[in-house]
């Protein structure tokens, strides 16, 4: 079976990742998969105001999720926040954070931010590998890696890495994985649309694969940074 | 037996693994899960003996003691001075910290360190919550005078230092510049308007290629391609916080003693 792009069921879209190309930032990444592409630049640790969010036991990760507002494939995106880009926002924290370190830096914040000039579905999963890209390059102690990739189903077939009009098909799911480099825990399921317990474990299988596949380029990319 | 996975002086990732075996230690930036060393930081791999670390190459400035580091007042208490060290955190000079002087109750601490004055201090304590105590007691520890501050990512200070201090005193050699380089990436350059200027663009070199070998070699090089700038004379290097001092006064009435009911 083919699909709508030409793609084997389990091929992915071509990728490709940068570390350090914000200058002013202290870390960040660039993740690029098939028309998405995601920016994430990391600022810390520093300072957290108001106050009352500070921690003393550790350290605070807040991201920030925004769509450019030329990004999308149909209308202008509205700038500013929404319900839809502050979940993704926490969503992409959650996932980030079990393998961040951050007792190291007590009443202090970790800030990302996660830009997408242009989408074409699977923006949370290029912003979590953008974002783990720049956490490393900010030099933030960190147990593994992090990588995403999204499932679902086209017809009777379970497919990996949707694209717009695979994610958007009246029929079928969408299911965004994200797991650790070595260890490959998963560290965000999501589900929206049906799918029978069967199709699901293949889903997270198939992704599995996939994430073997973008922690590489994502330590390619952050060792080209200092190649000599 | 325990194996190199990565050999030493590469670049290496959060979550790669090192080495395997229980010869070997986790150090800094590693960490051990089973059998496997892990490294839990992006940076240099190095091996001394049977621990294995890393050397960073990013990363903000985490103070530790005994380090020298250049701030800058942004606060004044009843206490002493708060300033700012380039991290997450600012740091307190107490004023038992700052001088030897008596300094009264009511003293105006801005004749001695005044708002946005640059310092040289020592980092003399840091708590687990990140307070973290200056002191100036201790050689060249002092005020800074009239110059110009650089900052550099904090990982590339060791570079810029070089092996027993070779890169910075070629720089300063070259340059007839004062430098003084603070552990958390500041650093403070005193010459003429050339020398401070090639000084300056000379630590930005260091601070791109800080992860090659041969660096030593390519400054060198990078220097020679600019005219030597001309010597000037430098102001006094002691900047010392000083107080009027009341001419001594045989009739003067006798100091007050502490305690009890005045």
């Amino acid at each position: 079976m083919k699909r709508i792009d030409g793609r084997k069921p389990d091929e992915m879209r071509e990728m490709s990742a940068k570390a350090g190309i914000i200058p002013r930032a202290d870390g960040s990444g660039y993740f690029q998969i098939g028309n998405t592409i995601a920016y994430a630049a990391v600022y810390g640790p520093r300072n957290l105001y108001p106050r009352f969010l500070q921690d003393p036991q550790k350290g605070i990760l807040r991201v920030n999720y925004n769509m450019m507002p030329f990004s999308s494939k149909g209308e202008r995106v509205r700038p500013g926040g929404n319900r839809r880009s502050k979940e993704l926002g926490l969503v992409i924290e959650k996932s980030l954070l079990p393998v961040v370190n951050l007792y190291e830096f007590p009443n202090a914040v970790v800030d990302v931010f996660v830009e997408l000039p242009q989408t074409d579905a699977g923006t949370r999963c290029a912003g979590i590998c953008a974002a783990a890209i720049a956490l490393a390059d900010a030099g933030i102690p960190m147990r593994d890696l992090v990588a995403a990739v999204s499932a679902g189903k086209a017809g009777d077939t379970v497919i990996l890495d949707l694209n717009y009009e695979e994610d958007s098909a009246e029929e079928g799911a969408d299911i965004p994985v994200a797991m650790t480099g070595r260890s490959k825990e998963i560290t965000l399921l999501q589900m929206d649309g049906r799918m029978t317990a069967e199709d699901l474990r293949k889903a997270v299988q198939l992704c599995r694969k996939g994430i073997s596949q973008i922690i590489a380029v994502q330590q390619k990319a952050l060792q080209e940074k200092y190649a000599p | 037996m325990g194996t190199l996975l990565v050999s030493e002086k590469t670049v290496v990732v959060p979550g790669q693994e090192l080495a395997t075996g229980m010869d070997y230690l986790p150090g800094f930036g590693a960490y051990r899960d089973g059998e496997h060393i892990v490294a839990s930081q992006l940076g240099l791999l190095s091996v001394e003996g049977r621990a294995i670390k890393i050397i960073p190459l990013s990363g903000k400035y985490i103070p530790k003691n005994d380090d020298t580091v250049i701030a800058q007042v942004v606060d004044i208490t009843l206490h002493g001075w708060r300033l700012e060290i380039n991290s997450a955190y600012s740091a307190m000079l107490t004023l038992k910290d700052a001088t030897s002087d008596f300094i009264a109750r009511d003293a105006d601490l801005t004749a001695y360190f005044n708002f946005g004055d640059w310092i040289v201090a020592g980092v003399a304590n840091v708590t687990t919550q990140k307070l973290i105590d200056l002191t100036m007691k201790g050689p060249g520890l002092r005020k800074l005078g009239e110059g110009m501050i650089v900052r550099v990512g904090p990982s590339k200070i060791p570079r810029i230092i070089g092996k027993g201090g070779s890169m910075v005193s070629m720089i300063k050699e070259y340059t007839g510049c004062r430098i003084i380089v603070g552990q958390n990436g500041v650093l403070w350059i005193q010459g003429s308007p050339e020398g401070e200027m090639l000084a300056a663009k000379t630590i930005k070199e260091i601070e791109q290629h800080a992860h090659r070998s041969g660096l030593t070699e390519r400054i060198k090089e990078f220097l020679g391609q600019f005219p030597k700038p001309e010597a000037v004379p430098l102001p006094p290097e002691e900047e010392r916080p000083h107080r009027e001092r009341r001419p001594f006064d045989p009739n003067r009435r006798p100091m007050r003693r502490s305690g009890g009911f005045r």
